[in-house]
């Protein structure tokens, strides 16, 4: 049980920094949101897992939330949405995608580097899993950085979520309150999202924030 | 007073939390203008009354609750804030409606949305648990992102979307660091609730892991001190003070930053009680410090009258987030008291601006001149609360200033100057834009203000008596929360 339930744990945990990489180099919009699908699919199987394995039965709804909130509904809204603003064509990066890799990689490290020796004294399953949280939440921060259009800046917010949900579930015994808030935040995040993106549409005729900040530099 | 409050069927610390929260739910079901109004002010006045009694009597510390010394000042002042702000509101609100720029049914989203607010910044300054704590101030973001948008213009919706991004990323951050502090906890205290309650925290923080510890407060600096609109993570700043409605301005300057230092200055308390992790004190200092300075270099640059008090506020929180830094008693005091003297001045000049703004169809400095002509009392109050704001003497912010500085020269001389050439900086800008805005001939459009000055001239008048006395149980207050502080 001990070895095997730590290389599971690991494993997931692996699977979703690989899964936030994919999310980096999609260029379409209905890639990135089946590759964010693909995200809390994995969030959830890790979470299950760490259920099982720390026998803490809550931590199955947290697991539930995730599959059917996050690779079911949301997934599902976004493209409708994409459809009805007619917004699926290819997403603009800053920078390249090379180089975006690159810095993620960077960044994979440097969250290796601080919590592998951060939390040396933890204990192995908790220490593993919170390194690869941070890095998921750093690969969604910098997804959110080198995106310019509001729907994939949204998708980065929720993998940042996704890496907080595994971190929150790596933690041993951490009390359900805080999971369900997370949950909860994240489903609260999505209606302002969408009420923005509705509110967007019907005045300005485009989602790119790029286009918003061309609108403010004109009228400084 | 005991013998009252033994007889109200609740608990005055609950009755805090829970009030706002029921009015939200009344405002939010109720329409007609003038009742709505009537009942935010109420219903923010009740919610001060109550948060006075905590200063005489306070409920033990429970699971998710407590009142200590150090947030009874914050909520008091948060309380009292609130209730003025609510006033202003009020005539504020009657005049957006008559020029048609809010509907009934906005309305009542806007006054269900401001006790929401309320109870997420009471609930955010009492919660006896870090993961309470954190979802206050996810509550407190996501209600002022939806009032900052209410007006739904193209700017607005900029300011509200980048608000959200920005507050989202670091309240994600803080809760990043919340865990890693749950982590450090859980081998010392044991899994489950009792590993977030604040008051076992702290009383047990030397037997943590300092290292995890250290890397927790690197990522709740970053996350809370994005919410207190430090640079470099200041950007949402400007835009939503100066795109939603003018009260908002006014509680975000004046109350929603100082609960993101609270929460900051938690974990500061919670560092110092483990002797092994690294002084917090230096990156506070460090971002103060940049925070004072860019800030007050942005001034210079500035069109729109609301954004100019924006940067402002981003400069006061700088210096109050480099007091708190610097630590030790003197400088805590001085922190503290500045941190009291900035909410109150802030909201007085923002209640004046918005006023202000009203008054002459726009918020461009350019279109706003000889206010002390065309609208004296107005004209004369901004005045008054610029030279507040710029730590003129003899009003309050200039004690507090002033303590800093000389507590700063006495023990690091070498950063005095950098604080003193920001402080420098902001008030060369400061008082330039003052005389163009305040002086000369009037130019312009202008209607005659129709508003409530009480509140502004109230959160004045006490500004200048602190400035000229400061009543000894005050001053022994500060100084005990401010050694508690550390």
């Amino acid at each position: 049980m001990g070895r095997f339930a730590l290389d599971l744990a690991h494993m997931l945990a692996g699977g979703m920094v690989l899964v936030s990489f994919m999310l980096l180099y999609q260029n379409r919009m209905f890639g990135l949101l089946n590759v964010f699908a693909l995200h809390a699919v994995v969030l959830s199987a890790s979470v299950a897992w760490q259920a099982h394995v720390q026998a803490a039965p809550h931590l199955y709804v947290t697991a539930a939330i995730a599959l059917l909130l996050k690779a079911i509904v949301i997934p599902v809204a976004l493209r409708r949405m994409v459809i009805r603003l007619g917004i699926h064509r290819s997403i603009e990066t800053v920078g390249g995608i090379g180089l975006t890799m690159l810095m993620g990689i960077a960044l994979v490290a440097l969250s290796m580097m601080v919590m592998l020796q951060a939390a040396a004294e933890a204990d192995p399953l908790a220490r593993e899993d919170v390194a690869l949280a941070l890095s998921v939440i750093l690969l969604g921060l910098l997804m959110m950085v080198t995106r310019y259009n509001a729907v994939s800046q949204i998708v980065g917010f929720m993998s940042l979520e996704n890496g907080l949900i595994l971190a929150a579930a790596g933690a041993k015994g951490m009390p359900l309150v805080v999971e369900i808030s997370v949950a909860f935040s994240v489903l609260v995040a999505f209606i302002v999202i969408g009420v923005f993106l509705f509110r967007i549409r019907e005045r300005f005729d485009s989602v790119d924030t790029h286009a918003l900040d061309d609108y403010r530099e004109g009228r400084q | 007073m005991t013998t009252i409050l033994a007889l109200l069927p609740f608990r005055p610390v609950d009755g805090v939390i829970a009030l706002p929260a029921i009015a939200a739910l009344l405002l939010a079901a109720l329409p007609g203008r003038r009742r709505s109004a009537a009942i935010n002010v109420v219903a923010s006045f009740l919610t001060f009354l109550l948060a006075t009694t905590l200063l005489v009597e306070r409920p033990a510390p429970g699971d998710y609750v407590f009142v200590d010394d150090l947030n009874v000042v914050f909520v008091v002042l948060g309380t009292f804030v609130g209730f003025t702000t609510s006033i202003f509101s009020a005539s504020y609100i009657a005049h957006e409606i008559d020029a048609g720029k809010l509907s009934p049914g906005q309305l009542r989203f806007y006054h269900g949305m401001y006790q929401a607010l309320a109870f997420a910044m009471n609930l955010g300054l009492l919660a006896d648990n870090i993961g309470l704590m954190w979802v206050a101030v996810e509550l407190a973001t996501l209600t002022t992102v939806l009032m900052v948008g209410i007006y739904r213009t193209h700017d607005a919706l900029e300011a509200a979307w980048k608000y959200f991004i920005l507050g989202s990323v670091g309240i994600a951050l803080a809760l990043f660091g919340t865990i890693l502090v749950y982590m450090a906890a859980q081998p010392a205290i044991g899994e489950g609730e009792k590993a977030m309650v604040w008051t076992v925290l702290v009383a047990e923080a030397s037997k943590f892991n300092p290292e995890l510890l250290n890397v927790a407060f690197v990522f709740l600096m970053l996350g809370y001190g994005t919410k207190v609109g430090l640079a470099p993570l200041h950007a949402w700043l400007p835009d939503a003070h100066a795109e939603g409605p003018t009260p908002i301005s006014a509680v975000l300057s004046g109350l929603l930053l100082n609960v993101a230092l609270y929460a900051l200055l938690r974990f500061k308390m919670l560092l110092a009680a483990n002797p092994q992790t690294v002084a917090p004190g230096p990156l506070m200092v460090t971002l103060g410090l940049l925070s004072l300075i860019f800030a007050g270099f942005m001034l210079y640059r500035r069109r729109d009258i609301k954004r100019l008090f924006a940067y402002s506020s981003i400069e006061h929180m700088g210096l109050v987030t480099f007091a708190f830094g610097m630590g030790g008693p003197l400088a805590n005091f001085a922190g503290l008291l500045h941190m009291t003297m900035h909410s109150l001045t802030k909201s007085a000049i923002f209640f004046a601006v918005g006023q202000i703004a009203q008054a002459k169809g726009t918020q461009r400095l350019s279109e706003i001149r000889g206010l002390t002509q065309s609208h004296p009392m107005l004209g004369w109050s901004l005045v008054v609360g610029v030279a507040a704001i710029a730590g003129l003497p003899p009003l309050g912010i200039f004690m507090s200033e002033f303590l800093i500085v000389s507590s700063t020269f006495a023990r690091a001389p070498l950063l005095a100057i950098p604080l003193v050439f920001g402080l420098l900086v902001a008030f060369g800008a400061l008082v330039l834009r003052l005389t163009d805005v305040a002086f000369g001939e009037p130019e312009g459009p202008s209607a005659p203000v129709d508003a409530s000055y009480l509140p502004m001239v109230a959160h004045l008048v006490l500004v200048l008596t602190a400035g000229l006395w400061l009543p000894a149980p005050l001053v022994a207050w500060f100084q005990h929360v401010a050694r508690m502080l550390g």
